[in-house]
């Protein structure tokens, strides 16, 4: 008999507070729970503007397990429309990216529909003259998402018709990414190439988890950065020598324990928070010529300034994404089933800023983050074990308690000691509650 | 000294040979000191530092990269993995002085545990010719299916 199929609650009691039941992520059942509700009534990050800048454009994506599309429609606006024909089911649009020009039109039977996803035309169509069409759901054309929000160029949407807004499900957590576009001396940010793509199979959840995991550095990417830095002093180069830029970027993985616990980190309501809350591995970048007096220029001195003193490391939006506002770096992680998750790793450029600091994140994204980064090799090795240890019966649980010295209010917001796993728990109390979301309605319906 | 198709050709096959088995410190030393390896991401990319590559990487980073390989730590190789590669005859595009472009079509194996992935490859080398001896000036890979969702590629390609 089914454990958890139609039943929510079941799935959300596996939350315990400083303890999570293994069944969130191995049990299939759990995973198309999650689909139906938490990625149903959640605010999703779809895609950036500048991924569809003209009248047109698309960008086919998914929303948890939902194939979707960005498109640019006729009146400028960013519309996301289910990626399905409504005659048939065809997908409307298979590459990732193209231009459809007025209209989308189905490569089956030629139905047509406007960038809004309205019905345009039917070849033949006195074939459903007295037939009813226009009394079934596919007569309105593709479907639209229940709701988007264009936040600064990033594109969010919640699939539900009803549920949250925009504004309570993010609320001050929008601050990391506000200081990501503020970088940019002309406030806004432009996709800059294709995302890293790279296949994981382990839940999507203990990547996002990792992202505030400040106690796994120093250990798991020992074999990386700690090499590095042996590398580094074996080459006994002058202080004031120019580094390699691995040192750079992979050096800091190994800083102490200290520097972690120091670092802070921030929850906010609804499973938002971030790591880097005093100073983060991104602090210590060296200048780029040119970049402050720019910054000066659009801002003046003040603003500009305490833009670039927040040094947030990664800040972590329930339920799947991370962005990086130091280095403009977003990873989303789409899950795939209960083991399988594919990571994209996009990266920005700052509208006005050198370009150097493109390339500085470029090389971030390549050594971190890559199917050939020797970094992203430490950290999928410890999912994927994670993913097979958990199918060991002797234990069940997994344990976030780190910190958690009693009962805890998620709905505030809180700064704590780097090391805590409280922004762990707090991904784990949204999921619980935006599974159960819409649980009392559906009871009704049935 | 003057070098010869036949001794551009059997260069490449020479270092595929060097990688399969792994005689890593035979391979760095092949390289000129200001080389990058450079893998695209994108197909037909043309630019390697302001969009993302999977890999542009200068002599430390392929230094770091061959010496993890055999840290008492890099969990991720234990157990190690193992390559193979099949090439084709290698073309020489040009010979100028002592610089030397060659491209070759290879496919490529990466397997550890019960996983094995086959790559398809074109490498495109700049060599040189410095005191005598062929080295690497800049070794360029493109995966044909380079924009794929790839697992660990965790070897050099
Ligand atoms: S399936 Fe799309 S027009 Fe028939
Ligand atoms: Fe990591």
């Amino acid at each position: 008999m089914s454990k958890y199929s139609g039943n929510p609650a079941a799935a959300a009691a596996l939350f315990e507070g400083h303890q999570v039941h293994r069944d969130v992520y191995i049990d299939p059942e759990v995973f198309r729970l999650e689909m139906k509700h938490v990625f149903a009534n959640a605010w999703v990050f779809v895609g950036h503007e500048s991924q569809t800048p003209q009248k047109g454009d698309y960008f086919a994506t998914s929303i948890g397990d939902q194939p979707v599309i960005q498109v640019r429609h006729s009146t400028g606006d960013i519309h996301v429309l289910y990626n399905r024909c409504p005659h048939k089911g065809t997908k409307i649009v298979i590459d990732r990216q193209g231009n459809t020009g007025k209209f989308f039109r189905c490569p089956y039977h030629a139905w047509s529909f406007k960038t809004d996803g309205c019905l345009l035309a039917i070849p033949l169509k006195k074939g459903y003259s007295d037939t009813g069409l226009d009394q079934t759901e596919g007569a309105k054309g593709m479907k639209a998402v229940g709701a988007v929000h264009n936040y600064r160029g990033f594109i969010f949407a919640r699939l539900a018709q009803d549920g949250i807004s925009f504004e309570d499900f993010f609320g001050d957590s929008l601050s990391s990414l506000d200081n990501m576009v503020d970088r940019s001396p002309a406030g806004r940010l432009e996709v800059a190439g294709p995302p890293l793509r790279y296949m994981h199979h382990c839940n999507w959840k203990m990547l996002v988890e990792n992202q505030t995991d400040t106690c796994h550095p120093m250990v798991a990417h020992e074999s990386s950065a700690g090499t590095a830095v042996k590398l580094y002093e074996e080459l006994n180069l002058p202080e004031d020598a120019p580094k390699p830029p691995a040192m750079e970027i992979i050096a800091p993985f190994m800083s102490p324990y200290e520097f972690f616990e120091n670092m802070g980190i921030r929850t906010w309501p609804n499973g938002h928070g971030h790591t880097g809350v005093n100073h983060s591995i991104h602090s210590n970048y060296s200048q780029i010529p040119g970049y402050f007096e720019a910054m000066v220029e659009s801002h003046g001195e003040e603003k500009a300034k305490a833009i670039l003193d927040e040094n947030r490391h990664n800040t972590v939006y329930f339920p799947n994404i991370m962005i990086k506002g130091p280095i403009q770096q977003l990873r989303i992680f789409i899950p795939l089933a209960a083991n399988k998750t594919l990571v994209e790793s996009y990266i920005y450029h700052l509208v006005d800023a050198p370009e150097e600091l493109t390339a500085r994140t470029a090389m971030y994204n390549r050594m971190i983050n890559a199917p050939t980064s020797i970094v992203g090799h430490d950290d999928l090795e410890m999912y994927e074990r994670a993913q097979e240890g958990l199918e060991a019966d002797g234990l069940e649980w997994v344990n976030i308690q780190r910190l958690r010295t009693g009962e805890e209010d998620f709905s505030e917001e809180v700064v704590e000691n780097g090391t805590t796993e409280r922004q762990m728990r707090n991904q784990f109390d949204a999921w619980a509650r935006f599974m159960t979301w819409d649980a009392p309605a559906q009871e009704a319906a049935e | 000294m003057n070098v010869s198709k036949e001794q551009l050709i059997d260069f490449i096959y020479d270092e595929a040979r060097m990688l399969d088995e792994g005689r890593y410190t035979e391979w760095l030393d092949l390289w000129l000191p200001d080389g990058h390896y450079w893998m695209p991401l994108d197909y037909q990319q043309t630019d390697p530092l302001n969009v993302t590559s999977l890999m542009y990487e200068d002599l430390f980073m392929l230094k770091l990269r061959v010496e993890r390989l055999n840290g008492a730590r890099t969990f991720s190789q234990k157990p190690k993995s193992r390559c193979h590669h099949v090439i084709q005859r290698p073309f020489v595009d040009e010979m100028k002085g002592d610089s030397f472009v060659t491209t070759t079509f290879m496919h490529y194996v990466e397997t550890r545990l019960d996983e094995q992935q086959l790559l398809a490859l074109t490498a495109k080398h700049d060599l040189a010719l410095v005191d005598g001896s062929l080295r690497i000036a800049n070794k360029r890979v493109d995966i044909v299916n380079c924009d794929a969702a790839f697992r660990n590629i965790q070897l050099l390609p």
